[in-house]
């Protein structure tokens, strides 16, 4: 490390392989000053405007908004609050198209401006060196900033990192031709950003702290030497001008001469990379509670009468910034001639190499645009191209000398057209970073980059389908074992269920009966009793003592109360006319069966068929003379029985009801001739 | 208002195949100028002839194969420097129908068949070459001497008439116009050489004859300088890379180097090869050829190495005088092979591997 900054006191420094000199165009816009535009009339911010997840909602439609009110908050570390750039009042939250190569839609706020400009409460950070390392990150994530070079990386993760890093590079090499937003904001605010350099001192701790400036932006790089004259830890290195020298990778090259593991971040090896614009952010978001709301833009090309760097809130529209500065369409003059509609020029977001063209007049600014571009078709003729100039590659290998990642864009090109994604990955497509340069400089005018980004969205795609694919066959496997252990867990609860059944059944023939039957019977027994006292002592309707919430044993006992009734009348009357008592029983006990027909429950019916047979098995014993009576009754009882389980008609079992009945009362019919009562009996 | 959308990078170098060919092609001015000037109008009549022929034939295929934009492709300059190429290597006073059979061997067979440009294997014009020496030997090596040494003046008309009737006006055959005032049949300085040490004369016998000239081989030596002025302004221009034309003058520097040391007597000094046959066009306007060569830094300096010494060992050791084109076919045969094996390492991988190699 201290021969790296022995090297950098000589200012010799490293290289990287290739890049390129295309023509720089920066003095359009270098020598004025930033202009200050006056508020437009309406600001669309999209939720994200960086890389991440954006936050939740803070407001709703018709809410009055101040300058610097949070209007988004973030409940993940990735997602970056939004702020109210002026006050207004939010007019509508809906889709709108947003700074995006492929001209998406996303949620954006609407504000409409009230012209006040009026500010929230803020807080004036008098001495940040007393803050706490949390405090100020916590300051830089509620001020919602993120990288401002161009990727827009949530700026409080990067910083909130452990504390061994050796190098902080501050990027200001802006090596993209027209660019000079952060060029002037170094000549104009340096005192500014060498605070923010301090701030982001404070928090990381680094060695040495490396500002990377090209050598084609003068002014900037004495006003920050001049601001840094007193500060040993801080070097500015004046870098030979070359794209991409502000690549993150590249420039970590350039100062250190380390490579960055592909894969890694820089501060897996101890080095942190800001752009210089964020550093202005963190000042004035620590120091002058002013959330990321406005940012240095460069309206250059030659289509603009006016050219200029302006400070723009964030969420102006491009329509707005364009008429500020004189634009002039040139195709739609030529429109009116030819008479066929033909879209309007290109406007680019960003550089020529690495920009991308906006699909309407109302994409909004955001944090990461530093460049509008609208050049005439004799300065960027391809721009203008529509049709492919594309010829067949003769392997010449410009592409490959000019490629900083080592690249070989040719093999590349050739694999990509072949949708071969397995040499694609080979030849490291995913360490390309769409810097531009082979297609820049190749003479069969092939759109490489394009190639490249289908590739990799492809292969992105392949690759989630695959996980998808993976995810299901997990899924299938998981769910192939779960039924297989159920299978298994089924047959092993059959299998006891059947020696539990062997079991019982050899009990049965042991004993002659089991208990729960014995049981049964007795309850039904003394149930029989009660009811017979009870019709004794009042004329009660049946229903009314049903209260028995269980059905199986309601119907159990309704059988045995009838049951009992009708022993108790035959008993007290002991007439002949008990024959015509019976057949006005016979429908009482049928609407009794039908009640419990409505339940539809086969094992009630069942088990109170069985209950009955069982009552009167007990019965019967004692009557030693209808046993073969009884015993030919049981038959027709288990008769019925099968005929109750297998006919699913109600009548039918109805029917095989009132058999059942009127057979058992036949039983009873001869038990009476026997001397022995069932009075006696049951007690 | 909708605007154009167009993907990055939205601007570009405006460079141009066509401007690449284009440039290389004037770089090969000064070599034909110095043709022009010792052995006649012979090589300039078989260019206009291979031109002539490669555009027709260009153009029926592109036709055939359906192909858009037909005039864009076939003025790309790639199939002009393919002719002008194959009209510099044929002897100057080979029949018409020579440059015309290579001409449409070239393009319709090596180029078209194989895809056309940018994916032909082999090096079409070399291609053409070796396939004209394989099938008419006597007609492929009916070299001419200098115009200085000759008896009969070969004005325009005179060539003309050779290359379309086999005899001049005055009626002289081909054999004739090459055979010197004492009667012997003039050959190539290589040609000469490789038969005198063949016969069993020492190279410095050998130099005393007349095709030789005062310095390494008369006339020649000043064609291949000229091509050497081209290709160094072509570098200077990168419009074809360093690296293998250096390798391959190296290599054949240090193989004619090493052979001279052991035995002056039968080797020929490091600037005769140099100077003699194709070695400039070759190392400058042949082998550069992006299309069949490799692409990798490594794999240029490899090609190069490796035509040095095939170049060297068949001058000396093989069938043919020269072996330009049959070096050059061999390693467009090899360079897909050594550009897989040449991949520059990416930025950021194997990075930690190096580290410890290092400690």
């Amino acid at each position: 490390m201290e021969s790296i900054i022995e090297r950098i006191k000589q200012g010799k420094f490293w290289h990287f392989h290739g890049g390129i000199h295309p023509p720089q165009q920066k003095a359009i816009t270098a020598e004025n000053p930033i202009k200050q535009l006056s508020l437009p009339k309406q600001l669309i911010l999209p939720l994200q405007q960086h890389i991440g997840r954006q936050g939740d909602l803070l407001v709703v439609v018709g809410d009055k908004v101040l300058k610097g009110q949070a209007l988004t908050q973030s409940s993940n570390p990735m997602a970056v609050p939004v702020h109210a750039p002026t006050s207004g009042t939010i007019s509508a939250i809906k889709k709108s198209v947003i700074a995006h190569p492929s001209g998406l839609s996303e949620l954006c706020l609407f504000i409409d401006v009230d012209g006040e400009d009026t500010w929230r409460k803020r807080e004036i950070c008098q001495d940040f060196t007393k803050l706490s390392q949390q405090q100020i990150i916590n300051k830089i994530a509620d001020a919602g900033i993120a990288g401002m070079g161009g990727a827009g990386f949530p700026t409080h993760i990067k910083v909130n990192t452990k504390p061994n890093i050796n190098f902080l590079i501050i990027n200001a090499a802006e090596c993209e031709p027209y660019i000079t937003a952060d060029d002037l904001l170094m000549c104009e605010q340096s005192t500014a950003i060498v605070d923010g350099i301090k701030i982001l001192d404070q928090i990381l701790t680094p060695a040495f702290i490396l500002i990377g400036i090209e050598d084609n932006k003068p002014r900037a790089i004495k006003a920050l030497q001049q601001a840094t004259k007193h500060i040993e830890k801080i070097k500015v290195c004046v870098l030979p001008t070359k794209y991409p020298t502000g690549g993150e990778k590249q420039l970590i090259k350039i100062l250190t001469g380390k490579e960055i593991n592909s894969g890694t971040l820089p501060v897996s090896s101890g080095i942190v990379v800001q752009n210089v614009a964020t550093c202005f952010a963190i000042s004035d978001a620590v120091i002058n509670d002013i959330p990321l709301i406005r940012r240095v833009v460069t309206l250059t090309g030659r289509a603009l009468s006016k050219p200029q760097n302006v400070w723009a809130l964030l969420g102006t529209p491009v329509s707005y910034l364009l008429e500020q500065t004189g634009f002039t369409n040139e195709i739609s003059e030529k429109k009116s001639i030819a008479g066929s509609p033909q879209p309007s020029p290109p406007v680019i977001m960003g550089g020529p190499l690495m920009g991308f063209s906006i699909l309407n007049e109302q994409v909004p600014v955001v944090k990461t645009s530093n460049c509008i571009l609208a050049p005439s078709k004799a300065e960027m003729p391809s721009a203008f191209d529509n049709n492919s100039n594309e010829v067949d590659c003769i392997r010449c290998g410009q592409c490959s000398d000019v490629c900083p990642s080592q690249l070989l864009p040719q093999e590349l090109q050739w694999s990509a057209k072949a949708k071969d994604h397995q040499q694609l990955n080979q030849l490291n497509l995913f360490d390309c970073i769409d810097c531009g340069a082979c297609a820049y400089v190749c003479p069969s005018q092939i759109p490489l980059v394009q190639y490249y980004r289908i590739a990799k969205a492809e292969i992105r795609q392949q690759q989630q389908l695959d996980i998808k694919a993976e995810k299901a066959k997990a899924r299938f496997e998981a769910r192939k074992f779960r039924l297989g252990q159920e299978k298994i867990a089924r047959e092993e609860k059959h299998k006891k269920a059947a020696a539990a059944r062997k079991a019982t059944m050899n009990e049965k023939s042991a004993d002659g009966g089991t208990a729960s039957s014995a049981v049964a019977a007795a309850l039904a027994r003394v149930k029989a009793k009660k009811a017979a006292q009870k019709i004794k002592n009042s004329n009660e309707p049946l229903a009314s003592s049903n209260e028995v919430t269980d059905e199986k044993s309601q119907v159990k006992a309704a059988i045995a109360r009838a049951k009992a009734k009708r022993l108790a009348k035959e008993k007290g009357t002991e007439s002949p006319v008990a024959n015509n008592k019976e057949q006005t029983k016979t429908p009482a006990v049928t609407n009794n069966k039908t009640q419990s027909n409505v339940v539809d429950d086969k094992k009630a019916r069942i088990a109170a068929a069985v209950a009955k047979a069982k009552a009167k098995k007990a019965s019967e014993k004692q009557s030693p003379v209808v046993e073969n009576n009884v015993s030919s009754e049981q038959e027709q009882v288990t008769a019925s029985e099968n005929t109750t389980t297998e006919a699913k008609d109600k009548k039918a079992r109805i029917a095989a009801a009132v058999a059942k009945a009127k057979a058992k009362l036949k039983v009873m019919d001869k038990a009476q001739q026997a001397p022995t009562t069932n009075n006696e009996k049951s007690t | 208002m909708a605007f154009w959308i167009a993907s990055s990078p939205h601007n570009h170098s405006q460079a141009k195949t066509s401007v690449l060919m284009r440039l290389v092609i004037y770089a090969a001015l000064p070599g034909i100028f110095a043709q022009w000037y010792f052995f006649g109008w012979g090589n300039i009549i078989h260019i206009l002839l291979a031109v002539t022929t490669v555009i027709l034939c260009e153009f029926i295929v592109l036709s055939l194969r359906n192909k858009k934009n037909i005039r864009k492709q076939l003025f790309d300059g790639s199939a002009i420097l393919t002719a002008i190429l194959l009209g510099i290597c044929l002897p100057a006073i080979a029949p018409w129908w020579i440059s015309i059979i290579g001409a449409a061997f070239a393009i319709v067979v090596v180029k078209q068949l194989y895809g056309g440009l940018g994916h032909n294997p082999f090096n079409p014009a070399m291609a053409a070459y070796v396939m004209l020496l394989i099938s008419f030997p006597i007609q492929m090596t009916s070299w001419q001497p200098p115009l200085a040494l000759m008896t009969i003046d070969l004005d325009l008309a005179n060539t003309l008439s050779v290359i379309f009737t086999d005899f001049t006006k005055e009626g002289y055959s081909v054999q004739q116009l090459r055979t010197s005032v004492d009667g012997f049949t003039m050959a190539t300085p290589l040609d000469t050489l490789k038969t005198n040490t063949g016969l069993g004369l020492t190279v410095f016998e050998s130099m005393e004859s007349s095709i030789f000239g005062k310095n390494f081989a008369f006339g020649w030596e000043w064609v291949n300088i000229a091509f050497f002025i081209g290709g160094i302004v072509l570098i200077a221009k990168k419009a074809i890379a360093w690296q293998t034309p250096l390798s391959f003058l190296l290599s054949l520097f240090i193989c004619s180097f090493i052979a001279y040391s052991i035995s002056p007597d039968s080797s020929a000094s490091t600037m005769f090869h140099w100077l003699t046959g194709g070695c400039m066009l070759g190392a400058f306007f042949i082998l550069t050829d992006p299309v069949t060569g490799a692409t990798s830094t490594k794999g240029r300096l490899i090609i190069g190495a490796l035509a040095g010494l095939l170049v060297y060992l068949i001058r000396v050791f093989g069938g043919y005088p020269d072996g330009i084109a049959f070096a050059v076919l061999l390693c467009n045969m090899a360079a897909p092979l050594i550009d897989q094996y040449t991949r520059p390492r990416t930025y950021g991988h194997q990075v930690q591997e190096k580290r410890e190699e290092a400690k």
